[in-house]
């Protein structure tokens, strides 16, 4: 018999590849799918695969919230404005944009950049299994209002300004 | 862990129980409410009798009207996206049913005891509105695209007053667990609905629009849209949409009794009892009636908003003062 933590993990990384698999597949899908309320809903599997990678993390409130706000607003405002301008059932055969080769251009170098920074981190160096099996509230609060108390700010007046840019944008004069 | 018979279960073992529990959880207040509420309340509200002819006292015209549904033709629209279509009150359905899972019925019996239960109630019921824009869009129909639009507008401007009412209850019991909260109101002496009656108040109107009900039925107006998003569906499919609805009621007056009536607790009896176990439940389920009770009388008592109507009391009514709750809420918890 495995001891317990040890089988935890082979638990976790079992979970991992088989949701990244998920994941993988859906958001290829969000990108080929001939019709673009097809690819919403197949972003919403992705999105639901990153809050479920969350929790395997141990990150419970990170999770939840990925779920609050990007399923249950993000794409459903995606889907609320796709439905109210376009809302073909079946496929469309314009939706391939010229622009499609350098945004698979910058996608891939995002990656190999993302990739570089976490190997050039992290090495071979193993990972310790941490003890402590979850992030608790208080602990998110404490280092969203200690630690990063300045980057909070500044995304709380990046929102506002963007916030009422949407309403000058939207007002008829 | 709750071992009634002093037996140890392997993981899977409690798993499955704990499904069947859920389960359970999950259909019996559906049923009651319908039977209770919809058939009996709704008819002497309207001076008639309501369904008498089946059982005792109309007793098994939920089983008749269960069947009806089961042996109807399974229905698909020509044009329809045959698997959003089909997906759609199943999305639905997963919302609701992981929404009870965070319900502590006693001091051991939960189903999951995590630290952000109410967060997560939260988060998994704002999932159904993708479920109701699927069926919306899929089904290929202009009433139900309509339906399927205005409920998704309504759905999230009353998901932010429904999110925002409960952060006092948080404030005052310093907790997002549900069992923590519970405790926090026995230790306190008094239920939060009696310093939290705003609170209260917005809970149960955001839960009355969250629930598509009379008066906020505009998603479903049957004499502008037939029914909405439920347009096309019918048979077993149209019922797993009305077991939903009735279910999230259930389940949201339930969260609203451990919120603010102090869950499964009764009044000056020891909370960590191991009685309460077995007792809780039914408490927690008598003060879940008494909600919903009030959801209902609402649903069947007022005619329905129109369109900007329902926006403005959301944003210019309901969220204000619910701001107003959680800054005076967060000034009395630091002052006294």
């Amino acid at each position: 018999m495995m001891p317990a933590v040890l089988a935890a993990v082979v638990a976790q990384n079992v979970f991992f590849y088989l949701i990244a698999s998920i994941m993988v597949y859906a958001a290829l899908r969000v990108v080929t799918s001939s019709n673009i309320v097809h690819a919403a809903l197949y972003l919403v599997v992705v999105l639901a695969g990153v809050a479920a990678q969350f929790l395997l993390l141990g990150a419970e409130f990170v999770g939840i919230t990925q779920v609050l706000v990007y399923i249950g607003a993000v794409v459903v405002l995606f889907l609320f404005g796709i439905m109210l301008t376009r809302a073909k059932v079946g496929s469309e055969d314009n939706l391939d944009h010229d622009n499609r080769w350098p945004a698979i251009l910058t996608a891939v170098m995002l990656v190999l950049v993302m990739a570089y920074a976490v190997i050039d981190f992290a090495g071979d160096s193993e990972i310790a299994v941490l003890d402590q099996s979850e992030t608790t509230v208080q602990q998110v609060s404490d280092a969203i209002f200690s630690t990063y108390i300045v980057a909070f700010e500044a995304i709380s007046v990046l929102l506002l300004a963007a916030l009422i840019g949407a309403i000058v944008v939207a007002r008829k004069e | 862990m709750l071992t009634p018979l002093a037996i140890e279960l392997a993981y899977w073992q409690e798993t499955i129980i704990k499904g069947v529990i859920g389960l359970v959880a999950v259909l019996l207040p559906t049923g009651a409410l319908v039977y209770l509420f919809l058939f009996k309340m709704m008819s002497f509200m309207q001076s008639r009798l309501g369904p008498m002819e089946t059982g005792p006292y109309g007793q098994l015209q939920l089983l008749a009207e269960f069947g009806k549904f089961l042996q109807k033709e399974d229905i698909f629209p020509a044009k329809a996206d045959r698997f959003v279509f089909a997906a759609a009150p199943f999305v639905v359905l997963v919302s609701t049913f992981m929404l009870v899972l965070v319900l502590p019925g006693g001091p051991d019996a939960t189903f999951i005891d995590i630290n952000t239960g109410i967060y997560f109630a939260l988060a998994v019921s704002s999932v159904s509105v993708i479920g109701i824009l699927m069926a919306g869009w899929g089904s290929a129909s202009k009433y139900s695209l309509l339906g399927g639009l205005r409920a998704a507008g309504q759905l999230i401007a009353y998901e932010l007053p429904l999110v925002l009412s409960v952060v006092g209850v948080v404030i005052m019991a310093e907790s997002l667990n549900l069992s923590d909260i519970v405790h926090k109101q026995n230790e306190f002496g008094m239920w939060f609905i009696l310093p939290q009656f705003i609170g209260f108040f917005l809970f149960l109107v955001s839960v009355q629009a969250e629930l598509t009900q009379p008066p906020f039925d505009m998603p479903q107006a049957e004499s502008e849209l037939v029914t909405g998003f439920l347009t096309e569906y019918s048979g077993i499919r149209f019922l797993l949409f009305f077991i939903a609805e009735f279910a999230t009621a259930a389940i949201f007056s339930a969260i609203g009794a451990t919120l603010f009536l102090g869950g499964w607790t009764i009044p000056f009896v020891d909370a960590n009892a191991e009685f309460m176990n077995y007792i809780g439940p039914l408490v927690l389920a008598a003060k879940m009636i008494l909600i919903a009770f009030l959801i209902f009388w609402f649903r069947i008592t007022y005619p329905r908003f129109r369109e900007d109507q329902l926006q403005r009391l959301a944003w210019k009514f309901m969220i204000p003062l619910a701001l107003a709750n959680i800054v005076i809420t967060a000034i009395l918890k630091v002052a006294l």
